[in-house]
């Protein structure tokens, strides 16, 4: 319980340190401006999101590979904060591409694909919860969750396979930008990263106690 | 300062959701906790009934 509170400070330090570094030490963009910073939040949650969709698609296979629950509670714990990290991109993007693009959402490659994704992942979690038996639950759930996953590579490749109005990737190529921006990025990403590992965990160990729980209860039906 | 209130806007929305979705989740955790608490009571008491 220390060690997580440890942890949580310790999230919550770096995210302060982020937010400061996002507003303060990265230079503002020429050409559009300080809307640019929004850049810091927006493009490290898309990335987090995809991240945490991949743990919960390991997760996915080695339940159907090895029928352990805590494969169900990870797939489905990523799964629920991957949506949460895929929500503030979502939400981020168009407030952004207002003022950059006069509009705020166009119906290209990667906006479109991105909103799919959050729908397949949302109708995953709806899902489960139609379901009673856990065991049918977690098997279901693991082969919608792997088939989910298949729009993952579609958002990724998107803005490479196809002509968007998204913007073309920065971070991973070598196209010019600025060192200061660059490490912001780095850091932003290592911060969300942080904190998608400290939501995963909590939510695991909610599973957890709900397994606990129908332990109990069935024990306590047997006596 | 143009387009500040894009920016205050993104990362309020933005920190608002983490800030939700973990409160959600302890708030889930406290509920099963005591759920959990109450079972356990629940068994201990069957137990000294059955003695």
């Amino acid at each position: 319980m220390a060690k997580t509170g440890v942890y949580t400070f310790l999230v919550c330090v770096l995210m302060g340190v982020t937010a400061y570094a996002s507003f303060y030490i990265a230079p503002t963009e020429s050409t559009m401006g300080l809307v640019q910073r929004i850049f810091y939040l927006h493009a490290p949650s898309g990335m987090v999101s995809l991240m945490a969709f991949m743990i919960s698609c390991i997760g996915s296979v080695a339940y159907i590979l090895t029928r352990k629950p805590k494969w169900d509670w990870l797939a489905v714990s990523s799964a629920e904060v991957g949506v949460a990290f895929c929500t503030v991109v979502l939400l981020t993007g168009p407030i952004w591409a207002h003022p950059a693009w006069g509009v705020w959402w166009a119906w290209d490659a990667r906006l479109t694909s991105t909103l799919v994704l959050w729908l397949l992942y949302v109708a995953f979690l709806i899902l489960r919860t139609m379901i009673d038996d856990a065991d049918r639950r977690a098997l279901v759930s693991a082969f919608f969750g792997v088939f989910t996953f298949l729009d993952v590579p579609l958002v990724y490749g998107s803005i490479w396979w196809w002509r968007t109005q998204h913007p073309q990737p920065v971070v991973f190529t070598s196209a010019g930008l600025d060192p200061t921006m660059r490490k912001v990025f780095y850091l932003s990403w290592l911060s969300l990263t942080c904190l998608m590992a400290l939501l995963i965990r909590q939510r695991y160990e909610l599973e957890s106690s709900r397994e606990e729980l129908r332990t109990l209860e069935q024990e306590l039906e047997a006596t | 300062m143009k387009n500040l209130d894009s920016v205050f806007a993104a990362y309020l929305i933005g920190w608002g959701i983490f800030f939700v979705f973990s409160l959600s989740v302890a708030r889930r955790a406290a509920g099963l906790k005591e759920e959990l608490g109450r079972l356990k009571e629940r068994l201990q008491d069957s137990a000294r009934q059955g003695k």
